[in-house]
């Protein structure tokens, strides 16, 4: 069977559903299909818990909130699109409250702003402490409306088709009865999400597997800034659960295991009883998990079964504060962790949280690739830069959602049907799916032992600190690692939801994509943001004020090149907190 | 020493085996450890051709719901060591056709969801440049509560009366219906009333409340069909009375 549409959109999360409803808004005579490994409603969106910024206050300005991006990214953002994010940020998250998104509200009855770390004013929009849910919900309730879009709820997408240099269409499994077909399209939009699986101790959900930058990579399309990866500070430990900036917002301290206001150390300003933006606990993240790897060098955090960990406290806050601003965050403690912030400290560390970098597309979502494009956190545009600002990404959605969606129905509009070349391609994928993974029997390495090991190698080399000789020791450990993913051998041999093969396909993706964080890595002798070498402790805009482009070569290794970043208005300059 | 607990998983291939049985397995029951965490244990050491969903591990996907010793649970906000010392029994959520081992197939609620218009209506939207529909946090606070459920499925489990009418709209998306009908920017509860009142299923629950016993994120299911029935049965007492009154 073939199915056919003009727009195939791969992932129904924020991204993707935006998306869907732009095509669908643009052009309802164009046919729409949101193709997703779970359904909608399940995707990783759901789980943010923060908030979205964008300027609606009198006393704020879409100026800040550029400067504060820029400032934040490390001058690493191109800063024409930021400038257009900014501008249509707070639009979109208008037009979410009119698709009946559940705002958290002033007394008068208009939206709510709190403040969040690395925003100079208050501009993040939230909806309690699940933004993020509401949002997804919102977002796929309103989508119900559209019958112009279709869903394949639960197909995994395993390739993307190319011929005569344009994309059309993809490879996908109907995970229920294990059927492999294409589904061609004109044009089609990758919105898969990050990829944190790829490390060991991780804020993102299961299905976080990269599987979209993989799937560009091997596609021909360059993958970019692939060497930024954000910490978030504070994530309980074993679960990885994400104890959200709001708590540090409202007011949250962070204690060392003398129970001291240790960031005072390092020049993030003066610890206040009243929270100050961007000082102290409100710096960014990149600092404060930097900051913390220093604190444990200096044997001042508090050994656990889980690795060091130091204490946020939110006692002082009280009863009243707690669960009416952050009922979330207790309920997370309470039920994962047996903790009760109200009169206990939490434990956290450093976790991986947000990958700044992604597939290279220009500010409509288009990639070099004709026919592809991408938008979410499988993108990077990049606004991001070096370090990406809280409560910037669930924007981010909604803006460049839309704008690809828009992109393509344009572009869709004017192509002509696929071609039967892409039909025999995706025949031999099902080859290869049938004969290379579910039927085959001498497959020696089981998933959860290469899972493990590179996840322990990009923990090792790749994680907060990093070094030359680490980092080519990891190339040449996932290199193996590759090899060995290619060779898993399947317990479960069947079709119906076979969620082995699922798992061993993400597996694939996530080590190719482990390969292009640790090859941009190794290239970027500077330390910015979120990426810090050890053996180049500074900032190098002669060499590095540049995007890396990592291309897969023929041999399956990275080829990198370097990108200008686009400065407009905001000249690189130091990044100041707490003064 | 860590302790062991048995697992008695409900596994079904339909490609093999003409209906479900069970197979047990031994995994570590740590503190800390939820019922998913031994699930991918399973799955990671002991036996790869176990299926079920999960995502977020955090209670807040709605995709791991299943039967736990005979009570519908999230199995990653369920502690292992809450069934010490075991066995523990874990099935696939009930009244839902089984497509294998523990995952059920939802697209009946999937249906019901979109039956019920799930979003906004309004006689005459608002142009962006007006800014926002200004609700206040006591009215945020009248639909909230009904704007939390994650589709987890667990009170479609629970429910005697979906067990027994599979026409039954069922109380997550009576919930959802509600949220709208309770937002004070919403315009169509006439339109979801059309829905809502078509089928006699709404009439049939007895308010036993098992939905709301076992929903984890306090939607109260069965409050929002309670108050549906009260509203709906006077808005047909005001229609009879006030035949003018254009709702
Ligand atoms: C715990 C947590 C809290 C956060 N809090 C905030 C916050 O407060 N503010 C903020 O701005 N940002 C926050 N973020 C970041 C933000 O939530 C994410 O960056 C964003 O939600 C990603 O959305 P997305 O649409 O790009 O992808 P996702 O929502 O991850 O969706 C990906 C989609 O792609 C599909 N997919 C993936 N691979 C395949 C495949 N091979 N085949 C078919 N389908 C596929 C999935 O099924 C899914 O539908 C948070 C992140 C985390 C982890
Ligand atoms: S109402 Fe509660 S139990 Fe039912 S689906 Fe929603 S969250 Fe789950
Ligand atoms: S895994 Fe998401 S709710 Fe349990």
């Amino acid at each position: 069977m073939v199915a056919s549409h003009d727009v195939v959109l791969v992932g129904g999360g924020g991204a993707g559903l935006r998306a869907a409803i732009a095509i669908a808004e643009a052009n309802p005579r164009l046919s729409v299909a949101v193709v997703s490994k779970v359904y909608p409603m399940r995707s990783h969106t759901v789980s943010a818990e923060g908030g979205a910024a964008g300027v609606i206050r009198a006393d704020d300005s879409l100026d800040e909130h550029c400067y504060d991006t820029i400032s934040g990214g490390d001058w690493l953002s191109d800063q024409d699109a930021v400038e257009a994010f900014v501008k249509e940020a707070p639009e979109e998250l208008l037009r979410l409250e009119h698709w009946g998104c559940p705002w958290s509200r002033e007394p008068d009855g208009r939206i709510g702003v709190r403040p969040f770390g690395g925003m100079k004013k208050m501009r993040t929009w939230y909806a309690a402490d699940k933004t993020g849910f509401h949002m997804l919900h919102a977002l796929f309730q309103t989508s119900l409306k559209y019958r112009a879009v279709a869903r394949y709820d639960e197909w995994f997408v395993t390739k993307l088709l190319v011929d005569d240099g344009r994309v059309q269409g993809v490879v996908a499994i109907e995970l229920r009865s294990g059927r492999i077909q294409p589904i061609l399209a004109k044009a089609t939009i990758l919105c898969t999400g990050g990829c944190g699986r790829v490390f060991p101790f991780t804020t993102n959900a299961t299905i976080k597997t990269g599987d979209g930058m993989a799937l560009a990579y091997r596609a021909g399309a360059p993958l970019k800034d692939m060497e930024f990866m954000q910490y978030h500070p504070t994530g309980l430990p074993f679960t990885g659960i994400l104890i959200t900036e709001a708590a540090r917002a409202e007011g949250g301290w962070l204690l060392n295991k003398d129970g001291y206001r240790y960031l005072q150390d390092y020049d993030l300003g003066k610890p206040t009883p009243k929270p100050v933006l961007r000082s102290m606990e409100l710096g960014p993240r990149d600092r404060l998990s930097q900051v913390f790897v220093k604190e444990m060098e200096k044997g001042r955090t508090i050994d656990t079964p889980y690795g060091p960990v130091v204490n946020l406290d939110l006692r002082h806050l009280g009863e009243r504060v707690i669960n009416t601003k952050l009922p979330f965050v207790r309920e997370l403690c309470l039920k994962y962790q047996n903790i009760d912030p109200i009169k206990e400290m939490i434990p956290v560390r450093p976790v991986v949280h947000y990958m700044m970098g992604g597939v290279h597309t220009d500010i409509h979502g288009a990639t070099p690739l004709p026919g592809l494009y991408a938008a979410g956190e499988v993108a990077c545009v990049s606004i991001n830069g070096a370090n990406r600002l809280g409560s910037n990404s669930l924007p981010e959605l909604l803006v460049f959602g839309a704008r690809a969606g828009r992109a393509a129905a344009e572009y869709a509009s004017s192509q002509k049907e696929p071609g039967p070349a892409v039909v025999a391609q995706a025949e031999d994928e099902r080859r290869r799916l049938v004969h290379d993974l579910l039927q085959r029997t001498d497959g020696r390495e089981r998933i959860a032992t290469v899972r493990d090991a590179m996840q322990k190698t990009m923990e090792e080399s790749a994680g907060i600190y990093r070094s030359g000789p680490g980092l080519a020791k990891a190339a040449d450990r996932l290199g193996e690692l590759e090899e060995q993913a290619r060779r898993i051998g399947l317990d479960d041999h069947s079709r119906t939801f076979n969620t082995e093969l699922v798992t061993a396909l993400e597996l694939q993706f996530m080590v190719e994509v482990a390969r292009t964080m640790v090859g941009s890595a190794l290239k970027r002798e500077e330390s910015r943001g979120a990426h810090q070498r050890i053996d180049f402790p500074k900032r190098d805009d002669q060499r590095f004020l540049a995007h890396s482009l990592c291309r897969r070569a023929a041999d399956g290794s990275c080829r990198i090149e370097y990108l200008p970043v686009t400065i407009t208005r905001w000249p690189p300059g130091e990044r100041v907190y707490g003064r | 020493m860590v302790d062991r607990i048995t697992v008695e998983v409900a596994r079904y291939r339909p490609e093999k085996e003409a209906e479900p049985s069970f197979q047990a397995y031994e995994v570590p029951c740590r503190k800390d450890w939820v019922i998913l965490d031994g699930l991918n244990h399973i799955k990671d050491h002991l036996d790869g051709t176990l299926s079920y969903r999960w995502s977020c591990r955090m209670g807040v996907c709605g995709s791991c719901g299943m039967t736990v010793n005979g009570e519908p649970k999230l199995t990653c906000a369920t502690f292992l060591a809450d069934y010490a010392p075991g066995p523990l029994r874990v099935e696939p959520l009930r009244n839902f056709p089984i497509i294998r081992d523990v995952i059920v197939d939802i697209d009946d609620f999937m249906q019901k969801l979109s039956a019920v218009k799930p979003w906004l209506i309004r006689d005459a939207e608002k142009p962006l440049a007006e800014g926002e529909y200004r609700q206040t946090p006591a009215q945020l606070d009248e639909y909230k509560q009904f704007s939390m459920c994650i589709n987890c499925m667990l009170c479609y489990s629970a429910c005697p009366v979906y067990g027994l009418d599979p026409e039954f709209i069922g109380p997550a998306a009576i919930a959802l219906a509600q949220r709208y009908n309770l937002d004070s920017r919403d315009q169509g509860a006439r339109q979801r009333d059309e829905v809502l009142s078509k089928h006699e299923g709404i009439w049939s629950c007895t308010f036993v409340g098992e939905c709301t016993k076992v929903c984890p994120k306090h939607v109260d299911p069965a409050g929002a069909i309670q108050r549906y029935k009260l509203s709906s049965a006077m808005g047909s007492v005001k229609d009879f009375l006030m035949p003018w009154r254009g709702k």
